[in-house]
């Protein structure tokens, strides 16, 4: 499949597919150590899962700028308070399963209420982590990342945004959440593409239905508007890489063109970023939608692409709702 | 407020940061006597006038912040960013009546604002909110994460060469928490001497007695087992804890805590002890008759050499 052949695509985003496939995560990785150079403020705590957070890099470069914390999440928040507090950047990386998962609390009072310079990873969420099975598969994060007041979330659609996300949220001040998946994602930004909080991205123009997505499944949106455009339909395709603060303008535009809206997330989709978009739209807009994600259910162990399938998250299950979901128009 | 030029700190390009008005320290225990009963007295009155709040922990600790906000910490109320000040996280945030008495009288805000505690509008929150009151380090309520942030900040001013102290105060029933024993290891580890911990050892929690709910004794060689030098005190004598904070700021080698062994609701005969106080506030009546002992205590404080 040639995604190059899209009708309507973005030329101001300057796109790029092919075949290259990197972790999201490693955006993280390597864009700390480009941080650490000049910025002396970040320093970087891990919970003893330094390599597969990809901070190793950032550990081995700036060894002063590198705080351990072993297997304590709800101790990684609250150190991450203090030296927020005296003027230091702290990211805090761990499984979103345990880190904001098992410090909601901490995460909510100190890098929420108290409005602290936080930037808090989840790495390895949603199914796609595989193998490893629903404990370790954050499937709600989302959610209780975004209810907390003040909180920016960001889900990086490929290792070149989350590059660019992770420099955005260095200098963005206040409480952070970021996530990742822990598979090779196909990478489509470049580094021209542009990278700004809260502004999302129309990758791909089209007035039949809107897809709107973010994260490593969102190039299931895109393989979907292709398979689409071969049956003569003409997909809108949103990069919803910002879930909060939402951009209301380009939801309420796209539901607009398209008069029906399918979202797509790694996510219980309770909350999570089809919610968000449903929230915009039955308040400026009410569409038509349908919640492509997990369905009030836990993850399980599996091959990733065996996993997405076995969900009802394939590019041919957003292609049948899509479909299901036009007639209703 | 009696202020005095009397430390100079740090000079930078900026002149009026070359000499900082301290809070003056008051050194005459007598006198931090009469400071510990005024805010005593303040703290009945806030109470009563909230109709709501914690009254044990709050009396229980007013000697120990007393000596802390009036002789240990070097402080400067009237400019809360300076950057040389002493750090002071309070952990057990249900306590803050107590705080903000304590800061009203340094000066950081007027005494006639106490009045406004828990109310709509007010900056002094049922729990603190450090967005809403300058000159506070942190929130705090929810228990057990106050040692672990005042451990960050202690571990950046060593990271940075820096040589403020960080002091943090603690419930006892809060000590039951993870995430205490998680910022106890984390401090031993980076061995943050200018990190110094009080613990309001009363015994009581909103169940109970703590060695009923979930026993936490012997806690001192708990702390000395994790690494920490520990000592007891009584946390009701006040010439105790102004030579155990002085101690404590030529702490060496590993972080500290003091157990300060305190009596809940200290300075009202009836209730001390008590833990059906640890939530309740006195009512109007009940008020006049506290305030009536605690002026008692006074005339009979001012009355001795």
């Amino acid at each position: 499949m040639n995604l190059n052949n899209l009708k309507g695509l973005n030329k101001e985003l300057h796109l790029e597919f092919s075949d290259k496939r990197i972790p999201t995560r490693k955006g993280y990785g390597d864009m700390l150590v480009e941080l650490g150079k000049t910025n002396k403020d970040i320093m970087v705590l891990c919970a003893d899962l330094t390599e597969s957070t990809q901070v190793h890099m950032f550990r081995d470069a700036y060894p002063k700028q590198f705080v351990e914390m072993g297997v304590a999440e709800q101790n990684l928040i609250t150190i991450a308070g203090g030296l927020a507090h005296v003027g230091k950047i702290p990211f805090i990386s761990s499984y979103a399963m345990f880190c904001p998962g098992r410090c909601w609390e901490q995460v909510r009072t100190i890098a929420g209420y108290n409005e602290s310079n936080i930037k808090v990873i989840g790495a390895h969420s949603g199914i796609s982590v595989g193998p490893d099975g629903a404990t370790h598969q954050a499937l709600e994060d989302i959610a209780t990342m975004r209810v907390i007041p003040g909180m920016v979330v960001i889900v990086p659609v490929d290792y070149e945004q989350t590059r660019q996300a992770t420099k955005a949220i260095a200098a963005h001040k206040g409480p952070c959440y970021m996530r990742f998946a822990r598979e090779k994602t196909p990478v489509i930004t470049t580094p021209k593409t542009p990278f700004e909080i809260g502004k999302a991205q129309l990758i791909k123009d089209g007035d039949d239905i809107a897809l709107i997505g973010a994260g490593p499944f969102f190039y299931e949106c895109l393989q979907a508007a292709m398979k689409l455009q071969e049956e003569g339909i003409n997909a809108l395709v949103l990069n919803l890489h910002t879930i909060k603060p939402i951009d209301k303008d380009a939801i309420v535009s796209a539901a607009k063109k398209c008069g029906c809206v399918v979202t797509v997330e790694e996510h219980q989709v309770m909350g999570g970023l089809g919610s968000a978009v449903a929230e915009v739209l039955g308040e400026h807009y009410p569409t038509p939608m349908r919640f492509i994600g997990i369905q009030d259910r836990y993850g399980e162990s599996g091959p990733p692409d065996d996993l997405i399938k076995h969900f009802k998250c394939s590019t041919d299950d957003i292609i049948k709702a899509a479909e299901e979901l036009m007639k209703r128009k | 407020m009696i202020l005095t030029l009397h430390k100079i700190y740090k000079p930078s390009l900026n002149l009026s940061s070359w000499v900082r008005i301290l809070l003056k320290k008051i050194t005459d225990i007598k006198e931090l006597k009469l400071m510990a009963n005024t805010i005593r007295q303040d703290i009945i009155k806030m109470l009563a006038e909230a109709k709501s709040g914690h009254t044990a922990g709050a009396l229980g600790m007013a000697d120990m912040f007393t000596g802390l906000f009036f002789n240990a910490m070097d402080l400067d109320p009237k400019n809360v960013d300076w950057e040389g000040r002493d750090y002071f996280v309070l952990s057990n945030g249900h306590i803050c009546a107590v705080l903000y008495a304590a800061m009203a009288n340094a000066g950081y805000f007027p005494r006639e604002e106490l009045m406004t505690f828990r109310k709509l509008g007010s900056r002094l929150q049922g729990h603190p909110h450090r967005k809403m009151l300058p000159g506070l380090e942190t929130t705090s309520g929810p228990l057990g994460c106050g040692l672990s942030q005042a451990a960050g900040m202690a571990y950046a001013f060593k990271h940075d060469k820096k040589p403020n102290k960080v002091f943090c105060f603690l419930g006892d029933g809060e000590l039951q928490e993870g995430n205490i024993w998680e910022g106890m290891m984390f401090a031993a580890k980076h061995k943050l001497d200018n990190l110094i911990c009080a613990v309001d050892r009363n015994y009581i929690q909103i169940d109970g007695n703590t060695e009923d709910v979930m026993p936490l004794d012997p806690y001192d060689k708990k702390c000395q087992a994790f690494n920490w030098n520990t000592i007891t005190i009584d946390g009701n004598d006040m010439k105790e804890i102004v030579e155990t904070f002085k101690k404590a700021k030529e702490n060496k080698g590993k972080p500290l805590m003091i157990i300060a062994r305190t009596v809940a609701c200290k300075g009202i005969c009836d209730i001390e002890g008590d833990c059906g106080w640890h939530g309740k506030p006195p009512t109007p009546e009940e008020a006049v008759d506290m305030l009536k002992e605690l002026q008692q205590t006074r005339k009979t404080l001012e009355a001795k050499k």
